[in-house]
């Protein structure tokens, strides 16, 4: 099938940007999107054109280095996919199809498609672990941990930190990705100790960082690729009070 | 040469123990004037910097990726093993050790394995304090299951996500001393050189790949953690990014390459499907616990599976190895799927294929248990392929997924450069011919966590901090290089992308020295090789600039160096005349197609030492002792 693609083109982050036309052909439906780039870049390297940047690396849909807002959504058109996931079998002939980068405040453009994500990081790094040194661990089954708490903080884990959900957020919101940590960590004895001093650092981090609050729009887990359940803002926002009061 | 590992002297279980009472130790309040430069942030960079750091040292820590949690050891799904003997079936430290050493079929080090076997257990212990969530049963506590070549269970697992569980693990330990401040990050960065200082491993140079910038560093140590080069294939199930270059680099620099022709190709993943295809995807061995593996017994029987009756049905690993069935090593089992494709009785399209059926499973357990095991897996076949496993049988086939060869380092993981420390996938060490399931997690964190972090004191004590810095002529011959290389690519301005070159070198290996080879092949190789480099440097086109962001010379700078490394590969298939693990000459195998090892002339690490771009490579070798294990040859029956 044939496709006409609108790119968004930025040389650098003080570059202004635009939408640039693409012809994309003979793409086959069992192609990955990314592939689908892959051959349109092979093409316009032998034009003698510059390429289209963009991120990408596992190509299984977990790393969460690639993402992409496909006619407007964060990871495209794909159930629980990220973009790299996303096949072209979800395409027909003929189709208009817009590419654009994440757009958030807290993730400033770099080029092309390519956005700097390392605001994320650094509300990890604000207390998103356990502070337990190499060696200092007891024996593993020595504290009992009831299936559905595991199982629930695995659910919270999965998490990719791609930032679909930033770019889906009317606000900019981190707070399904931050909200994913923080409950991974309070569901789980060894993270209860300093679940109080974690949400506080990480969510100020956040809002540091640029990242707007959670206002109730649910975008971010329609667009998650791990379906990362809106119930972790819902703890995020239970542990943030709990905080408040053992502040004090 | 003959190469020395440096293992201890003494019975086996106390070697690590007297060895770590022998090496010496910095004190704690000199610690923070050693700067360790750490390349490649998956599971062993990730553990050994994290771990670094809490020691007290200055550690900085390189990666390609945009984070440090992107490293490819995220994309593991099967799990990781230790010897808890949780399920009370026998498990044992020795018997982890010996199916690793007989699953490597007899080319590894005891005393790196064993050591391996015995600091897994802790690994699981310090997960779990992280909050790791691995799986666990009604009561609360730790569920195991099986992998390939082993009896037992002793797979610890996060559903089908174990790596990415354990990488989140050893990335917050990392974020943890960022905040504390004795470790630094420097994301979207490549190692393009190592700097030798008179002899010693002092520093390396990189490119900044959002400003193109070239930098040196310098330190008191550099630790590869920079994974295999199974991408040397093209298609593999690495990430795009996954590349030789640090590692050649450091080849070239002086370090020995050990066992490059060892390469792992996995047996359970999504087949290819078309010339587009720009990666494989891994189906995880743990599939292997319930699917079942089989081709139609008749050559061109094209019957939907389900309408093939059992009788017609050749499920040729439960009949080829009995005791091990399903669960065969994967050198075993690929080589097994190989050889009923080649015979004509392949699935799907190509024929380059084969069953991995689970509805025996589904109506023994139910289809919401199988769901509950590998869901996630089941999703990731149907995003891909668009087939439904619980309804038909997955197709699945071999691929590149793992390197067993890697710089040669002792048994301390020093290289024979002197301060040049290589850990996990990057180093050769404990895997030998053939890497079992669920060990590459574990010998990343063991080295990591448990390893490193006190060999690297032994060597460090013994330096003065600070020796050389970045204003050291070795330096700037070193970004000269660098920079020189690059604008090389530049200027070539040819007609060919790299991607065709990279495929092009992609399929000489695969072809050639793939899952089987010959003398004539590998021959062969060595003829295309060196002629499709000569094109490469005449006729590559990298577009752009090398002052911002450029993919394109990224990948080119890679499969540059893959470009000279596969020759290695080659050299090293053609000097190994024996099968052994993943490395199966057609000339040497059994009556029953098996590998023939020869353990009076090969039972040894080959170690190369660079020669020059097209020279060959001179041979240096370790023998392997075995003292507590008798060389036999290894059934699965």
């Amino acid at each position: 099938m044939n496709l006409t693609l609108y790119v968004w083109r930025q040389g650098g982050p003080r570059d202004k940007g635009r939408m640039e036309r693409i012809e994309a052909t003979d793409v086959s439906p069992d192609m990955s999107f990314l592939e689908m780039l892959d051959e349109v870049n092979e093409k316009l390297i032998r034009e003698g054109k510059e390429p289209i940047a963009f991120d990408h690396d596992c190509r299984e849909g977990i790393c969460g280095t690639c993402g992409l807002v496909i006619n407007g959504i964060p990871h495209g058109p794909g159930e629980r996919s990220t973009t790299c996931q996303l096949h072209m079998r979800h395409f027909h002939d003929g189709e208009v199809v817009y590419i654009e980068p994440w757009r958030a405040k807290a993730f400033p453009p770099v080029k092309d498609l390519v956005v700097d994500r390392s605001a994320l990081d650094r509300i990890i790094e604000a207390g998103g672990y356990v502070s337990v040194g190499t060696g200092r661990a007891p024996e593993a089954n020595t504290v009992p941990i009831p299936k559905r708490d595991g199982d629930q903080a695995m659910d919270a884990a999965e998490c990719i930190g791609c930032g679909a959900c930033v770019a889906a957020c009317p606000n900019g919101s981190a707070m399904l990705f931050v909200g994913g940590k923080v409950s991974h960590l309070a569901t789980l004895p060894q993270g209860k100790v300093e679940a109080a001093q974690r949400v506080q650092n990480m969510t100020g981090t956040m809002l540091d960082c640029g990242f707007g609050n959670c206002s109730n729009h649910y975008e971010c887990e329609e667009v998650c690729p791990k379906k990362i359940d809106l119930k972790f803002i819902a703890q995020l926002n239970r542990e943030y009070m709990k905080s408040v009061f053992k502040k004090k | 040469m003959i190469l020395d590992g440096k293992c201890p002297s003494g019975p086996l279980k106390d070697k690590w123990d007297t060895h770590r009472q022998a090496m010496k130790l910095v004190n704690p309040a000199n610690k923070r004037k050693y700067t360790v430069l750490v390349v490649g942030s998956g599971l062993a960079g990730a553990s050994a910097a994290a771990s670094l750091g809490e020691l007290g040292y200055n550690v900085e820590v390189f990666c390609y990726q945009d984070s440090t949690r992107r490293a490819h050891s995220i994309a593991a799904q099967g799990g990781i093993n230790a010897p808890k003997n949780y399920p009370n079936d026998g498990d044992s430290i020795f018997r982890l050790f010996y199916d690793t050493v007989k699953g490597g079929d007899f080319r590894s080090r005891e005393a790196n394995v064993y050591r391996l076997a015995t600091v897994s257990s802790q690994i699981i212990d310090q997960c779990v304090a992280q909050g790791v969530p691995f799986a666990r049963d009604y009561g609360g506590y730790l569920v195991n299951r099986s992998f390939g070549g082993a009896q037992v269970s002793r797979t610890f697992y996060a559903r089908g996500q174990t790596g990415q569980q354990l990488l989140l693990g050893a990335y917050q330990a990392l974020s943890r001393q960022v905040k504390a401040g004795t470790l630094s990050v420097h994301p979207k960065t490549e190692m393009l050189d190592l700097v030798v200082v008179d002899g010693e491993a002092k520093g390396i140079t990189v490119r900044d790949l959002v400003s193109g910038r070239i930098d040196s560093y310098a330190g008191d140590a550099v630790v590869l953690a920079t994974g295999g080069y199974a991408n040397v294939f093209y298609l593999s199930t690495n990430a795009m990014g996954c590349n030789v270059t640090a590692a050649f680099r450091a080849h070239k620099r002086g370090a020995f390459f050990a066992n490059p022709c060892y390469t792992q190709i996995h047996p359970t993943c999504i087949p290819v499907t078309g010339t587009h295809q720009s990666k494989l995807t891994l189906m995880s061995e743990s599939l292997r616990n319930d699917g079942r593996i089989w081709v139609p017994k008749k050559e061109g029987d094209n019957r939907p599976p389900r309408e093939i009756p059992e009788s017609d049905r050749d499920y040729y690993l439960e009949r080829k190895y009995p005791s091990f069935g399903n669960l065969a090593p994967r050198d075993i089992a690929s080589r097994a799927a190989k050889e009923v494709c080649d015979e004509g009785r392949g699935v799907g399209q190509t024929g380059y294929g084969v069953y991995l059926d689970f509805a025996d499973a589904i109506k023994r357990l139910g289809r919401k248990a199988i769901e509950e095991r590998y869901g996630n897996l089941f999703e990731m076949y149907e995003l891909i392929t668009a087939e439904n496993a619980y309804e038909q049988p997955m197709r699945i086939y071999p691929a590149p997924h793992y390197t067993m060869g890697g710089l040669w380092v002792d048994y301390n993981l020093e290289s024979n450069v002197p301060g040049l420390f290589v850990v996990g996938e990057a180093n050769f060490s404990d895997h030998g011919a053939n890497r079992l399931g669920a060990s590459a997690l574990m010998q990343g964190l063991a080295d990591g966590y448990f390893v490193l972090p006190y060999t690297i004191a032994n060597y460090l004590a013994q330096t003065v901090p600070g020796k050389a810095g970045v204003d050291h002529d070795a330096f700037q011959a070193s970004t000269r290089d660098v920079q020189d290389r690059m604008q090389t690519l530049l200027s070539i301005q040819g007609k060919k992308t790299v991607n065709e070159f990279h495929r092009a070198l992609g399929n000489i290996m695969w072809e050639n020295c793939g899952m089987a080879r010959s003398q004539e092949s590998l021959n062969q190789a060595l003829q295309e090789i060196p002629a499709l480099r000569d094109e490469f440097w005449k006729n590559v086109a990298v577009p752009g600039q090398g002052a911002d962001l450029n993919q394109e010379l990224e990948k080119a700078l890679r499969v540059a160096d893959f470009l000279e490394f596969g020759e290695l590969m080659v050299h090293d298939a053609l000097n190994r005349n024996e099968s052994c693990g993943g490395h199966f000459r057609v000339e040497y195998q059994t009556e029953d197609h098996e590998a023939k090892r020869d353990d009076e002339n090969y039972a040894y690490v080959a170690a190369w030492e660079f020669k020059g771009v097209g020279q060959r490579p001179e041979l240096h070798t370790e023998p392997l002792h075995f003292e507590n294990v008798e060389l036999a040859v290894r059934s699965y029956k």
